[in-house]
């Protein structure tokens, strides 16, 4: 554990947060522009793990090891939550034999 | 408290039988056949009837003049404990025995009258339940009791009146009766409160008990005795409430005797009675008493002179003798006032339902105009409603002239102008009455193809029984003039406190009663010469009449007064609200807020098109908003 801790510390804090807000900001691009419903769910995934990134880089300088903690809750959440969103696409897939994210918009009423 | 007296807990039964009467008429409404309910309803009066007998002898064997019996505790906070009490003493019993005994010999004639109503179940219900409400109102032992008894005599006075309510005039004299009720509801509950103020209890014994703490003439005392009076003149239809009980006449006949001539109008004379200590602290209201009791007495024998319509005239003379009830309140001689009450419930009640039996036989006409000669076919009814006209007029020895010349004797001790005032409202009282005995039962008959017919026994036996009431019911109370001890007056002792007064001397009374006698003679005599000899037969409508006549056949105008000052401005400020406020201000309004809503709604409803990337992209927007408000403050 303390070897971990320190390895991580061997990097500088601000790369971790540039790292993570470059991340961040790829996978919000990805949900905001792509149109495939696959590639949203894994850029949604792709925030979720910048996020993940910087809450144990914060553990690790601050001592704390309850921001590791928190990260293995966001993956149970984040698992559960591909789950359901998977099973969301494959009966997308079924009844109208694509993908694309707006065609959804005939849920509307 | 002294001892129980055994038995008196019997009390609870005098109530209990009529309402149970009314349960039973009113929840098998359908069920019952013809006769059922009348019969069903005119037993549980009686049964009350003898149980008021039975508490009327335990009482008097018994040694004490009174007994509350308790049955539990109505309400009870801090500070106000009020229990669901009967008060049984000699005033409540001879409430009682008047409102069960003249009661159930009405129930008994309603049973022939109302024969052929459809609604005749509903009608025995409510008479049932007007009992009793009357019973409680006379039984209660604090003034809430007696306003719960009070409410509910207004409100079966109200379905009664509008019982057959097909007929709106009949509606509008019922909501009449009702609204003007009210007016005199809301001092009596003023006064209640006031009173519980004042006193921290509205229980009669202990009120009565601190009353003595008050000097004479304390305004507090004044002003509660003012606000209970509101209820009183507006319940025994005293000027100027008075212009619903004519209008009451709407209802059914045994209605207008028992309700509206019997028991409920009394009311308010038995209140005031019941509150003797406290009006004899204040000697203004007892002035305004006099003055109200006096006027009505007068102003409503008036307008009797020239109404056509048998039971107005007997309406008119009902208000002209809650009147003189008044005056002996007001002059301090309750007993007086509430034996006027008694022997007033015997013979109005017979006029009452003479009246009845005459409408009945001429087949629901009830112009005097049309009737006449009914004397040779309707015996039994002309020679009972012949008892009751001259009781009511004040011939001795029937019982109308001891109560009346014992009222007209207090006024004299008063002053004599008084006396004249009273004396005069008699003579008009009796000139009115013979007027009407006449043109219904003597002469010809006016109206040509009526068959009228005597009424069946289950009538004409509670009218006999009335007029034997009527007849000899003075003699509760004979004067010592005529060697008698007061029985009456002295039986109300205990209960009720009147003002003491000098006895006149024998000689003084003796002339009174022989000049009103003269008088009264002197009067019947001119009624028999217009109205039979001379047979002439009040004016048609529209004919033209001297002015005074006019002003007395259109009731002084009373009603127009009414309509013209409260009515009317009424009206036009609800039209101005309706027109104005509601229609041009709060309705615009109102609307405007719905139909912005609406349009806002219709424009933000284009932002959702269910496409999904515009949703996110109003999302991460407004999140990024979020966070560069942040930033910035």
């Amino acid at each position: 554990m303390k070897e971990i801790t320190s390895a991580i510390q061997l990097i500088p804090l601000q790369h971790y947060i540039i790292l993570s807000v470059t991340l961040f900001s790829i996978g919000m691009m990805g949900v905001l522009f792509r149109r495939n419903i696959i590639a949203i769910l894994m850029c949604l995934e792709l925030m979720f793990n910048s996020a993940n990134l910087l809450l144990a880089a914060f553990s690790a300088y601050h001592s704390d090891p309850s921001g590791q903690v928190f990260v293995f809750f966001i993956m149970i959440v984040a698992a559960a939550e591909v789950a359901v969103g998977l099973s969301i696409v494959v009966m997308m897939k079924r009844n109208v034999e694509s993908v694309d994210i707006n065609l959804l918009n005939r849920l509307k009423w | 408290m002294v001892d129980q007296i055994p038995n008196i807990n019997l009390a609870w039964l005098v109530p209990a039988f009529p309402l149970l009467g009314f349960l039973i008429t009113g929840l098998a409404n359908k069920r019952l056949k013809h006769n059922q309910a009348g019969i069903i309803a005119s037993a549980m009066v009686l049964l009350s009837f003898l149980v008021s007998v039975v508490l009327f002898f335990i009482l008097r064997s018994s040694g004490q003049n009174e007994a509350t019996v308790t049955l539990f505790n109505w309400i009870s906070i801090s500070g106000m404990n009020i229990p669901f009490a009967f008060l049984i003493d000699h005033l409540s019993l001879t409430m009682m025995l008047i409102i069960t005994g003249v009661g159930a010999l009405i129930h008994i004639y309603s049973i022939g009258y109302m024969h052929d109503d459809e609604r005749i179940n509903s009608f025995f219900a409510q008479m049932n339940l007007f009992t009793f409400s009357m019973l409680l109102l006379v039984m209660g032992a604090n003034y809430l009791v007696l306003f719960i008894g009070w409410e509910g005599v207004g409100l079966c006075s109200y379905l009664l009146i509008g019982f057959w309510f097909k007929n709106p005039a009949y509606n509008y004299a019922a909501r009449k009766s009702f609204v003007m009720n009210r007016i005199g509801d809301l001092g009596f509950i003023l006064g209640i409160i006031l009173l519980f103020f004042t006193f921290k209890t509205v229980t009669f014994s202990e009120i009565f008990a601190q009353a003595s703490g008050f000097q004479v003439g304390a305004p507090v005392i004044t002003l509660i005795t003012l606000l209970l009076l509101v209820g009183a003149v507006g319940k025994s239809a005293q000027i100027p409430l008075f212009t619903w009980l004519p209008d009451a006449m709407a209802g059914p006949t045994p209605v207008s005797a028992l309700i509206h001539a019997a028991t409920m109008v009394t009311a308010g004379i038995y209140m005031i009675a019941r509150s003797s200590i406290l009006y004899n602290l204040a000697p203004f209201t007892l002035n305004v008493i006099i003055v109200i009791g006096l006027a009505t007495a007068i102003i409503a024998a008036l307008i009797g002179l020239k109404q056509n319509d048998i039971k107005k005239v007997l309406a008119y003379s009902t208000v002209s003798q809650l009147g003189y009830m008044f005056l002996a309140l007001g002059l301090g001689a309750y007993s007086a006032g509430v034996f006027h009450v008694t022997t007033h419930a015997f013979f109005k009640a017979l006029l009452f339902l003479g009246a009845g039996s005459v409408i009945h036989a001429m087949g629901g006409e009830q112009d005097i105009r049309k009737m006449g000669g009914l004397r040779k076919k309707m015996p039994f009814t002309y020679f009972t409603f012949l008892a009751a006209t001259l009781a009511i007029s004040g011939i001795p020895p029937f019982s109308g002239f001891f109560s009346k010349d014992l009222i007209l004797s207090k006024a004299y001790e008063h002053s004599i102008i008084l006396y004249i005032l009273a004396l005069g409202g008699a003579l008009i009282t009796c000139f009115y009455m013979f007027r009407l005995l006449y043109l219904v039962f003597f002469g010809v008959q006016r109206i040509a193809g009526a068959h009228p017919h005597e009424s069946p026994k289950v009538m004409t036996i509670p009218l006999m029984i009335l007029s034997v009431l009527s007849v000899f019911g003075g003699f509760l109370n004979i004067p010592s003039l005529f060697g008698g001890d007061s029985k009456f007056s002295s039986y109300l002792q205990s209960a009720v406190v009147s003002k003491a007064s000098e006895e006149l001397s024998h000689s003084t009374e003796i002339g009174l009663i022989l000049g009103s006698i003269l008088l009264l003679g002197l009067v019947i005599f001119f009624a028999y010469r217009t109205f039979v000899s001379k047979s002439l037969i009040p004016a048609k409508d529209g004919e033209p009449m001297s002015f005074f006549s006019k002003l007395i056949y259109n009731k002084f105008y009373i009603d127009e007064m009414y309509t013209a000052v409260f009515e009317k401005p009424f009206g036009y400020l609800s039209d101005f609200f309706y027109n104005k406020v509601e229609n041009t201000v709060l309705d615009p309004v109102v609307d405007e807020i719905g139909f912005t809503t609406a349009r806002v709604g219709t424009l933000l409803r284009k932002l959702q098109q269910g496409n999904m990337s515009f949703y996110l992209f109003a999302m991460v927007a407004g999140i990024l908003l979020f966070i560069i408000f942040i930033l910035i403050v």
